[in-house]
């Protein structure tokens, strides 16, 4: 069913200029070809009796046909080349084309994971070059850049953990995590077979050092910050908490999410971190694909060095080479085991280090500057409408509140969802989950003052009409977009998870 | 800079709006002891666009790219020709530089897309659901495990001997603690009894083998044990029969042949299919078809309360992203391809591996391991394989993936060679490996 008959019956074609409908591929299906793949004779001789016996039912389009069908889906997608994207905690900024260009030399992208390892020098010493970027970036000991995306670089770390405390033949179960911490966290934990204890914040929207400290014990594996941290604020005690996790034992797992706001301005390494992944996707300018791929090196200290999963990668007398096995360890090396198969994601290592080169560590220093600029720009400039639940400065991230608005009977799904018809991406919303209706405002480094001015006035317009009653724009919003809003509760109750004929 | 849009202006401007002296004011609340110069981090200073394609570009000419020469290394990554639409329609910005679609109303592009894939690898797999996808193959056949010990709620896992061996390395990382992950070297059915909660088998499995799996799941259901089958070659499912008409339980697989090239290993696209009465058990991301508020057909991601944004520490996995934009270059090449066109493919594959091994095992001392196979064989070589792969790299003909690579110290894999053969291999190369692998083995 298209929406010809339901919702745009003012033209006979159901399209709108611009704006078209598009069936599903298996509506669009008449047993076409793209390719011109030759018929090839099969005897079966070695096919064991397992050839296929029926049709497997896929849908074929030629090329013009499919190129369209893919055109028009993608004009339904909101993306960060068309438009600001302030998604707090995920930073949406400009992925540079160049990475993709690198990343398609074939020196990179046509190299077998495992060709001949005197063969694949190039990908070996791109990523070595990464890696050193990573670690003197952090100012971490070791890099383990294998993990596929961010929480499975926080598992990386934890299981690092897990390891060493292993070695020191102890059993400590505990893991302190912050309440506002993302929810990939208590997952992780939870998942390295930790047991989980909330660490409640304190009135400053920062960790609180008192009630973490008295959390402390010999049964505590490890505490998990992210610095800066989910409301958009440095946890200004690190070092106290650093020292104090030290002291009992612990180990200091921090979230890299937030790096983009922090590098080229100081090191984790030098807060007492010993574990931290970087989501490439986020601080490094790797595209987020609609949900990935992404890739979450994982930076350990000397301490942890050690327990680095496998594949290790070592450089020998010019010569690159990998580590795939436990008998191969160099000495000293106890690698807890292997995140998955082959090195990493190889690809988006590129598109990374080519953002690297390209920034340079005062590109870098100052895009972390830039984008912690814009934020406290964005706050300011609505901080006389919109309550902040934290005062000071923030980082790369602004955060609100939906207390002013809600005097006027306006949440923050409603303004969220009014920004889509004024042409943004809303802000992230309702997370931290420490704050009532949060609005988490990431607008990075990549928004000139111009974009930022007129952001913000449009913010301004909204939170005017929400506050002189003028409730029109945001009741039942968004109307412009490609779709209004969504039956959450049908698709949960009955799921409808595939096309049947 | 050139990705910064703020000119020195800008920067004072906005800097007078928020009341800040310099923008290292804003970095107050990081202690100062730790705050360092730039100089300190010894690392350089940015370059321009042609010095930066200049850098990368030497960098890369120190590989041997596949297709720079006769290419027949698989073993879990494959090289097929992909249509040049698929490249240049997952860089369309929309789908490129879009966010997981959590705002629906903006994202139908990438929710439909991904319900188009949905469907496309149930089809495949011949099960009723899959998911959005997982990162790779390997950390599909992970979470598979992981949702069977939750399903059958037992503990024991036996992993089949002709498992990717990265594959099984990555099962026991991420399940070892869930379960009790069992490496069989013979006869896996021998080892089923009611404590066993799956059984993995990969097909066509690390040597290329096909295998039956029809006598194995009957077996494991006998005993109330689910058979997970693992596929690490998509394409050989256009000729031969599906897990799911087989007998599997769950399919994990590795979705790279379709869209995305080699990569040096990443980022792939892992398969996730299941029984439809395990959907609540699926880890990952799932779209769902519903409706908007005026009756129009639309799509938004479902069942959320499995995942770690709503659950916390109690959700079905940790997972958070998936492999979005390698599900997209999957999607389209497969639709480009169509029925006809993806059975064709899989023929030709098939009929160039069966070339291949016939003029290879030509060759004295030569056999073949692998009676039967899709695109890929086992050969048993009269010498050591991996030594004659390094020789023949030298000539620039990468042979294949020596089995040692994947079983260090296996005395019985010393002298396997795994062998791929895709569409992309030309009778020349062929020719030119059975010429240089007869003068190696000499």
């Amino acid at each position: 069913m298209t929406r010809t008959d339901t919702h745009a019956g003012d033209t006979y074609s159901g399209d709108r200029g611009l704006d078209h409908e598009e069936p599903l591929i298996f509506e669009l299906d008449h047993a076409s070809c793209g390719v011109d793949w030759p018929e090839s004779a099969v005897d079966g001789a070695h096919l064991g009796g397992l050839r296929r016996k029926g049709r497997i039912g896929l849908a074929g389009l030629s090329e013009p046909e499919t190129v369209r069908h893919y055109v028009r889906l993608s004009r339904m997608n909101y993306a960060i080349d068309a438009g600001m994207y302030p998604l707090g905690s995920c930073t949406m900024k400009h992925n540079p084309r160049l990475n993709e260009k690198m990343a398609r030399l074939a020196g990179f992208a046509d190299v077998h994971p495992l060709a001949p390892q005197a063969t694949v020098q190039g990908a070996l010493a791109m990523m070595d070059r990464l890696a050193h970027w990573l670690k003197a970036l952090t100012g971490m000991a070791a890099v383990t850049l294998s993990p596929k995306a961010g929480a499975h670089g926080e598992l990386a770390g934890m299981l690092a953990i897990r390891a060493a405390l292993a070695d020191r033949g102890e059993a400590r179960m505990r893991v302190l995590v912050p309440e506002s911490a993302h929810g990939t966290n208590p997952a992780t934990a939870a998942f390295a077979g930790f047991v989980v204890d909330q660490v409640p914040a304190g009135p400053d929207g920062r960790v609180d050092v008192a009630g973490l400290t008295a959390k402390l014990g010999p049964d505590v594996a490890a505490a998990m910050l992210t610095n800066p941290n989910t409301c958009g604020l440095f946890e200004k005690d690190i070092l106290t908490i650093s020292e104090r996790v030290h002291a009992a034992g612990a180990y200091f797992y921090c979230d890299g999410a937030n790096f983009n706001a922090i590098a080229g301005q100081v090191r984790p390494g030098d807060l007492g971190i010993d574990a931290m992944h970087l989501n490439l996707h986020k601080t490094f300018s790797t595209p987020h694909g609609g949900g990935g791929p992404g890739a979450g090196p994982v930076v350990l200290s000397a301490r942890l060095a050690p327990f680095a999963p496998l594949p290790l990668l070592v450089e020998e007398s010019g010569r690159f080479r990998l580590i795939e096995t436990v008998a191969e360890a160099p000495a000293g090396a106890k690698p807890f085991g292997r995140m998955c198969a082959f090195h990493g994601q190889a690809g988006t290592f590129v598109r990374a280090l080519a953002y690297l080169v390209a920034m340079g560590i005062d590109g870098v220093r100052q895009a972390s500057a830039d984008a912690v600029l814009a934020a406290n720009y964005v706050q300011v400039g609505l901080s006389d409408l919109l309550h902040a639940p934290f005062a000071g400065p923030c980082m790369h991230e602004a955060l609100f509140d939906e207390r002013e608005l809600r005097a006027f009977g306006i949440g923050t799904l409603d303004l969220a969802k009014a920004l889509i018809d004024e042409g943004y991406h809303p802000m992230t919303v309702y997370f931290p989950l420490v704050v009532q209706g949060a609005m988490l405002i990431e607008p990075t480094e990549s928004e000139s003052r111009r974009s930022l001015d007129r952001f913000v006035a449009v913010m301004r317009a909204l939170i005017a009409d929400a506050r002189a009653g003028r409730h029109e724009r945001f009741a039942g919003a968004p109307h412009r977009a490609p779709r209004r809003r969504l039956d959450e509760t049908q698709a949960a109750r009955k799921p409808v998870l595939r096309w049947r004929p | 800079m050139r990705y910064l849009p703020q000119t020195e202006t800008d920067r004072a401007a906005m800097l007078a709006a928020v009341g800040a002296a310099g923008q290292g004011d804003l970095y107050a609340d990081v202690p100062a002891e730790a705050r360092i110069p730039p100089e300190a981090f010894g690392l350089p200073v940015g370059l321009g666009e042609m010095a930066v394609e200049r850098a990368l570009t030497a960098l890369a000419a120190r590989s041997h790219p596949a297709g720079a020469g006769p290419f027949f290394c698989g073993a879990g990554a494959y090289r097929h020709h992909v249509p040049a639409s698929v490249d240049h329609l997952i860089q369309r910005s929309e789908f490129l530089t879009s966010y997981t679609p959590y705002q629906p109303e903006i994202s139908q592009g990438t929710l439909q897309y991904l319900f188009e894939f949905q469907t496309q690898v149930a089809l495949l797999t011949g099960m009723e659901i899959a998911n959005a996808s997982m990162y790779d193959g390997s950390t599909a056949a992970a979470e598979a495990v992981l949702m069977a010990l939750r399903l059958t709620k037992r503990r024991k896992v036996l992993l089949d001997g002709a498992l990717h061996p990265h594959y099984a390395a990555t099962i026991a990382t991420l399940a070892g603690r869930h379960g009790d992950i069992v490496r069989v070297r013979n006869d896996i059915a021998a080892g089923l009894d009611e404590t066993v909660a799956a059984v993995v088998v990969q097909t066509p499995d690390v040597f290329g083998a096909l295998r039956d799996l029809s006598l194995l799941a009957e077996a494991a259901h006998a005993k109330g044990a689910l058979l997970i089958a693992v596929v690490t070659e998509v394409v050989s499912l256009g000729l031969i029969e599906s897990p799911g008409a087989m007998g599997a339980d769950i399919v994990a697989g590795e979705g790279q042949s379709l869209g995305s090239g080699l990569s040096f290993g990443g980022p792939y696209v892992g398969l996730l299919a299941a029984r439809e009465a395990f959907v609540r058990q699926m880890p990952g991301r799932l779209v769902g078809q519903t409706v908007d508020a005026d009756g129009a057909r639309g799509f938004v991601l479902t069942l959320v309360a499995r995942e770690q944004h709503i659950r916390r520490e109690k959700a079905t996995s940790n997972i958070c992203t998936n492999s979005g934009l390698c599900a997209l270059a999957f999607s389209i090449h497969l639709t480009l391809l169509g029925e006809t066109g993806f059975a064709r493919l899989a023929a030709l594959n098939h009929a160039r591996a069966v070339t291949a091994a016939e003029r290879l095992t030509a060759i004295p001392g030569v056999g073949l391991v692998t009676p039967t196979f899709f695109n890929e064989f086992t050969l048993a070589l009269p010498k050591p394989a991996a030594a004659a792969v390094e020789r023949l790299a030298g000539a620039g003909i990468l042979a294949g993936v020596p089995a040692s690579r994947l079983f260090p110290g296996a005395v019985e894999m010393e002298n396997r060679l795994i062998v791929a053969v895709t569409e992309t291999v030309v009778d020349d190369d062929i020719a030119a490996l059975e010429a240089a692998l007869r003068e190696a083995l000499t």
